[in-house]
């Protein structure tokens, strides 16, 4: 397997080819980022009964760019008790898995140009997905290393926040990708959308069932650090967190990735779970109607994306600890054993279909019980400390 | 936690969506202005008599009663063969300095001749010092008893029309027995002006300017709490 681009040696065809997806994919991501950004604003302000950026261009789309201008000349301050390498490496580093993560998006279908099979996805490795789960652990760095260098409390714990958070998510999000690769037998991303074509009933949210499609799209809200589940940036206690230190160009960087990993990951679901590129042509243009399907998906869970910022509250730490390790953990984890069974057999099926079902009772069980013996160990403390009485007024017992 | 109460969680999401469909509360604010309300606190006026004669007796009661000390006014005797104003003096230099007024219409209250009242304007900047002291020049209305715009001031069609607002608000005398019935003087170009309606059913808000928060906001609020929107 792996590219056909490469598949009789590179010559000079190949290598050109290779270099105009390069840079078509990256000035393409960096366009999307600043529509991006302006749609979030525009949407949500339309959310909250607002008009939201109408000033620079038709309908304020150049407002990012200005944003962006206003931000390039801005002071770049550097604290003084900062790492300053680290410092200046870090917002790279954010900004890099954002960036190659979109590499194996398939954006269309295959092609031909001057006798080259061209797939339209910057490249195809034959381990594909894998390289999604690789970049999101480095990106944690990007995260944890502005928080660590900034050399101030409050980026720290924002950055410890971030690190503890990603790494809670990840397994989660690791497991429903499992799902997806035993549907398709394979890791290429090309591969994982061919499997789901030509219908829509063959798209990987129908065939694994919902269920892994909302544990990834949860897991991966996390795993960027977006509303409900910011709590690295948190603004109301950290006063902006892990870039709290970063100014100028650098903070721009900060948010560039933000927005990337958005559009990345709105593209990702769209790959894994709805078919990719997927969706009726006609025989006009017949190359540019799966660039369309994608573009469509994707700019649809863009939308879902800003929809739950405006919607949900963010969370409390341990609500966020308790969602990723005690709900989506062992849900997703059940699942895969269920989808790995009924892909053997029916019989295997239905077995781990029960057994799951028992392990999942068995499980709410004890945290039942749990529960009801912490609540008990509190009201037992309580009662040691007493309850100051309402009406005499006096001191209560001590 | 039941798993009820996680369902209901996703509640907030039909809200949302919801708000996108609904009217926005916001306006394009330079572009667009809200109405402001009659009795709005702006920068001060010097009314003229119908006959283009001076309000102003330079009394000094508005300078006393200033709370921020922003008000510096002399009074001068009126020159016998040519009067500013009907009485025996006048205000010979009117100042006021709008880095200190706090629109409180404390000298609005305190005119006994209802010379000084507020303009509705507040949209007003300056980047000197020296232009924020309004001389009697700047503050005294034209010959067709209009607010001067100067420069810096954001003036739109019609703003200039209620100046008086506050004053006409409420009786002089403070009986509610004399609400709604005029107590003052003529205006040049716009002659006595109507009371405001109050309570007392006599009202023409047309003339007074007077809006009713309730229909300026009817096009935000829903038909079932009275407003516009279906």
């Amino acid at each position: 397997m792996g590219d056909p681009l490469f598949l009789h040696g590179v010559d000079l065809g190949a290598f050109v080819i290779a270099l105009v997806k390069v840079v078509v994919a990256f000035a393409a991501l960096l366009v999307s980022v600043l529509l991006m950004i302006w749609f979030e604003r525009k949407a949500i302000s339309d959310m909250q009964n607002r008009i939201g950026p109408n000033r620079a261009g038709p309908f304020g789309i150049l407002q990012t760019l200005a944003d962006g201008t206003k931000l390039f000349f801005k002071e770049d301050l550097l604290p003084e008790r900062a790492d300053r390498v680290v410092f200046r490496l870090a917002p790279y580093l954010a900004l890099l898995p954002a960036f190659l993560v979109f590499t194996i998006v398939p954006v269309g279908g295959v092609v031909t140009i001057a006798h080259h099979v061209v797939e339209l996805q910057v490249a195809d490795p034959p381990i594909g997905i894998l390289l999604l789960l690789a970049l999101s652990s480095v990106a944690v760095y990007g995260t944890m290393l502005a928080g660590w260098s900034s050399g101030s409390k409050y980026p720290l714990l924002g950055s410890v926040r971030a690190s503890a958070q990603m790494i809670s998510y990840e397994a989660a999000m690791g497991l429903t990708v499992v799902m997806v690769i035993l549907e398709a037998h394979s890791l290429s991303t090309r591969a994982i959308v061919d499997s789901q074509a030509p219908h829509f009933w063959m798209w990987n949210v129908l065939r694994l069932g919902v269920v892994p499609f909302a544990i990834f799209f949860v897991a991966s809200t996390a795993e960027l650090n977006r509303p409900p589940f910011d709590l690295a940036e948190g603004e109301s206690e950290l006063g902006g967190g892990f870039h709290t230190e970063y100014s100028s160009i650098r903070f721009a960087l900060f948010f560039l990735a933000e927005f990337m990993n958005t559009v990345t990951m709105s593209a990702i679901v769209v790959t894994l779970f709805f078919g990719g590129p997927d969706g009726p042509g006609f025989h006009v243009v017949r190359w540019l109607w799966p660039i369309l399907w994608f573009v469509g998906k994707t700019t649809v869970f863009c939308y879902v994306q800003v929809w739950i910022r405006a919607s949900l509250p963010r969370m409390r730490y341990d609500q966020l600890m308790e969602l990723g390790w005690k709900q989506l953990i062992p849900l997703s984890l059940a699942w895969l054993l269920i989808v790995a069974g009924v892909i053997e057999s029916a019989s295997w099926g239905l077995g781990l279909i029960g057994a799951c079902l028992v392990a999942g009772l068995l499980l709410a069980q004890a945290l039942r019980v749990a529960r009801r013996r912490r609540e008990a160990l509190a009201a037992a403390e309580l009662r040691t400390v007493g309850l100051r009485p309402l009406v005499d007024g006096g001191e209560g017992r001590g | 936690m039941g798993l009820l109460d996680d369902l209901r969680f996703f509640g907030g999401f039909k809200q949302t969506l919801k708000q996108v469909v609904s009217p926005r509360v916001t306006t394009e604010y330079p572009k667009a202005k809200r109405p402001k309300p009659p009795r709005l606190h702006g920068r001060h006026v010097l009314n003229r008599y119908e006959d283009g004669m001076e309000k102003c007796i330079g009394c000094e009661l508005c300078a006393a009663v200033c709370p921020a000390d922003c008000i510096y006014v002399r009074g001068a005797d009126n020159p016998e063969d040519a009067p500013v104003s009907p009485g025996e003096r006048f205000g010979f230099v009117y100042e006021i300095n709008y880095l200190r007024c706090i629109h409180c219409d404390m000298c609005v209250e305190a005119c006994p001749t209802e010379a000084i009242t507020e303009s509705k304007l507040f949209e007003f900047s300056f980047t000197s010092r020296a232009d924020a002291i309004y001389t009697r020049a700047e503050l005294l209305v034209d010959d067709d008893g209009r607010p001067k715009r100067l420069p810096w001031e954001d003036w739109r069609e019609g703003e200039d029309a209620h100046t008086s607002g506050w004053m006409r608000a409420t009786a002089p005398s403070g009986a509610a027995a004399y609400e709604g019935t005029v107590q003052w003087s003529g205006e040049l170009g716009y002659g006595v002006r109507p009371p405001e309606g109050g309570q007392s059913g006599r009202r023409d808000d047309a003339a007074t300017g007077n809006i009713s928060i309730r229909e300026v906001a009817a096009r935000k609020i829903p038909v079932r709490l009275g407003g516009k929107v279906r």
